[in-house]
């Protein structure tokens, strides 16, 4: 067994003096700094009858040095190289950063994420003014729209979409239906369910339920998608040949998704009735036919039209906010999964707001 | 101080005792070692020695698996066949954690691009080997070894708090050799230290490798593409080709061989222009 660090305290004449002996190494120093620091004061450190030093071991000793103002005797060349490269002050190397006050910390907090918030609602209003200066200069120059680059985000964004938004709004039609003829079976008025799903569906919860989806689908691919590139330098690249990142990236991206949501949003609200159809034959025992013709009667055309009012301007959104996260992205990887989160929140947050507007817009021109 | 926490110690240090360097001629030993994926085979009947406390470089063209060796050396990648020993001890026939988790503080590994995480300061980072080996270390002695290590490598003063992110190229490199230096190993695994790094930077951490061995007595395994670095700091040099190591040796001595791309390697034009900045070096010092 080889002797682990220690060592002994003599408290001669011409001051005390502290010998170590054995292995003056990280793995067997065991309680030697706590001791060390208990002592008094240190006149010399013999380093003769130590076994190895190492850096940590060197510390120790550098540490007692500067603090006793302790000489050091019996260094072997090799200690005596470790101690050399250890000498100079080290006291100006920063470990932690400034520690504040838990209360300024906090109130720092709230006001960096209150004018991040800000600054980020900033910088999409910008990014959309961008976009729409590239277009306008993309049209003026008689440049064609990427329309390759548009057909294939029209797949990933809509094609590829379709299966999960119809079974979704199937289902979520059957739960309004549902949900809606318990309520209404008490007044024994449950053929309302009826109405209660067609207009739900086509005015409001079809085109909200795929704005959700597809901002978690899409724009959050958008976000990643051209996240990556910033990483890669692709896009820094593309501005190098001249080739426009507004121009080959950001717009057909958005414009497949502009033009996807209105159709999207039809095809939701259709399976959401047909899903409240379905429930409204099994359930209330009323009949397609019947289910259809009722429709027909009480859903006014200018649902249909508030629908395709809102479909493209949240599309406009979804893709915007997608893309904007996505060019925010700098220096790491981190950053894309964050901005990617934050692409598909703000999304949904605003999709949700500009809905309230909507809803309140529409009332007021006496759509009811 | 308690009797447990002195027994748990005296544990410690009877655990520490598992393997010592200085006892070893041959810091590594590698035998017929074979890896492959799949049907692509990268190494096959590979035999390499690494002497205790020399620099040993190893160099070969792209796609020779100079870091799928050091990957298996350091146990990331398991060997189809073959034998390594690493001061006497075969990391797969190491059943008891314990004495793999030995092992392991003797080496430290700096990987190509740093591999700091990314979510700990450079200081934390350097910190992170010694609190796992070292649970009991008090705080200040923690932050006083992630000073000093800072300081070793050369790092300035205000990098200890910084987040890998804020760093340049050069100062993760630089981040990432202090943490592998934090247990104090007796072996150190470089990837491609100056790769990336501009001619200055290079030198100077070539520099600062050759310092911190002669300083702390270590055995370093270095891949490298850079020319410069072999000779300003490598003892040795093994050159990887044809899948297995065909020559070890100074690089007076690989000059000296026959072999077609050890030639081509050392007196193509880089290479030619490496060697003759070296001689005029020499002649001045």
């Amino acid at each position: 067994m080889v002797a682990r660090a220690d060592f002994e305290y003599d408290d001669g004449a011409d001051g005390a003096a502290v010998r170590f002996t054995g292995r003056l190494t990280l793995a067997r120093l065991g309680d030697v700094p706590a001791r060390l620091d208990e002592l008094g004061p240190i006149a010399t450190i013999d380093l003769s009858a130590i076994e190895r030093i190492d850096t940590v071991g060197a510390w120790i000793v550098t540490r007692t040095v500067n603090e006793h103002g302790a000489k050091v005797i019996g260094a072997s060349p090799e200690a005596h190289r470790l101690l050399e490269a250890l000498r100079e002050d080290k006291s100006e190397y920063a470990v932690h950063r400034d520690r504040r006050s838990p209360i300024e910390r906090m109130l720092e907090q709230v006001g960096t994420a209150t004018l991040a918030i800000w600054h980020e609602l900033l910088g999409i209003v910008g990014f959309f003014g961008a976009m729409i200066i590239a277009l306008g200069i993309q049209i003026r120059a008689r440049r064609r729209l990427r329309w390759n680059a548009v057909v294939t985000r029209f797949q990933a964004v809509g094609v590829d979409a379709l299966p999960i938004i119809g079974l979704m709004s199937f289902l979520i039609g059957i739960v309004i239906a549902q949900q809606g003829a318990v309520q209404l079976e008490q007044f024994g008025l449950e053929v309302f369910t009826i109405n209660l799903v067609g207009r739900a569906s086509l005015r409001e919860l079809g085109l909200l339920m795929t704005a959700i989806m597809v901002a978690g689908r899409s724009g959050s691919a958008f976000a990643a998608q051209i996240g990556t590139m910033k990483l890669t330098e692709e896009v820094d690249a593309m501005r190098t040949i001249g080739v426009s990142p507004m121009e080959a990236i950001v717009l057909p991206r958005v414009a497949a998704s502009t033009i996807t949501m209105p159709l999207l949003g039809f095809y939701a609200s259709i399976c959401a009735i047909i899903g409240g159809g379905v429930f409204c034959w099994v359930g209330l025992e009323i009949p397609p036919l019947t289910y259809v013709q009722r429709l027909r009667e009480i859903i006014p055309m200018h649902d249909f039209y508030i629908m395709l009012i809102k479909a493209p301007v949240f599309g406009i959104l979804i893709g915007v906010t997608g893309c904007y996260e996505g060019m925010q992205v700098r220096q790491n990887a981190e950053e894309v999964g964050r901005r990617t989160t934050s692409a598909v929140v703000a999304a949904i947050f605003l999709v949700i707001v500009l809905d309230a507007f909507f809803a309140v817009f529409f009332s007021s021109l006496g759509w009811n | 101080m308690s009797d447990e926490v002195q027994a748990e110690i005296r544990e410690e240090l009877a655990a520490a005792e598992a393997v010592r360097p200085e006892t070893f001629e041959f810091a590594i030993r590698i035998r017929g070692l074979r890896n492959q994926f799949g049907d692509a085979v990268i190494h096959d009947n590979l035999d390499l020695d690494v002497r205790s406390g020399e620099i040993l470089g190893v160099v070969g063209g792209s796609g020779t698996g100079k870091s799928v060796l050091l990957r298996s050396i350091v146990g990331l990648q398991i060997p189809a066949e073959g034998e390594i020993e690493v001061y006497g001890k075969t990391l797969d026939t190491i059943a008891d954690e314990e004495e793999s988790r030995d092992l392991r503080r003797r080496w430290g590994v700096m990987f190509q691009g740093g591999a700091l995480f990314s979510t700990l300061s450079v200081a934390e980072n350097i910190q992170v080997p010694l609190r796992e080996y070292y649970p009991r270390l008090d705080q200040k002695l923690l932050d006083e070894i992630a000073a000093y290590k800072v300081a070793m490598v050369g790092l300035p003063p205000d990098a200890g708090p910084k987040y890998p992110a804020e760093l340049s190229g050069g100062m993760v490199k630089r981040a990432g050799l202090a943490r592998a230096l934090a247990l104090d190993p007796a072996l150190l695994f470089l990837d491609e230290p100056t790769a990336g790094l501009d001619p200055i930077g290079a030198a100077k951490f070539d520099e600062l490798i050759r310092g911190l061995a002669d300083t702390m007595g270590l055995t370093v395994f270095l891949i490298t593409h850079d020319l410069d670095t072999l000779y300003a700091t490598c003892d040795r040099v093994a050159v990887l080709a044809e899948k297995r190591v065909i020559a070890v040796g100074t690089i007076p001595e690989l000059l000296a061989t026959e072999h077609p791309w050890i030639q081509e390697y050392f007196n193509g034009p880089r290479g030619r222009a490496a060697s003759s900045c070296n001689q005029t070096q020499d002649r001045k010092s």
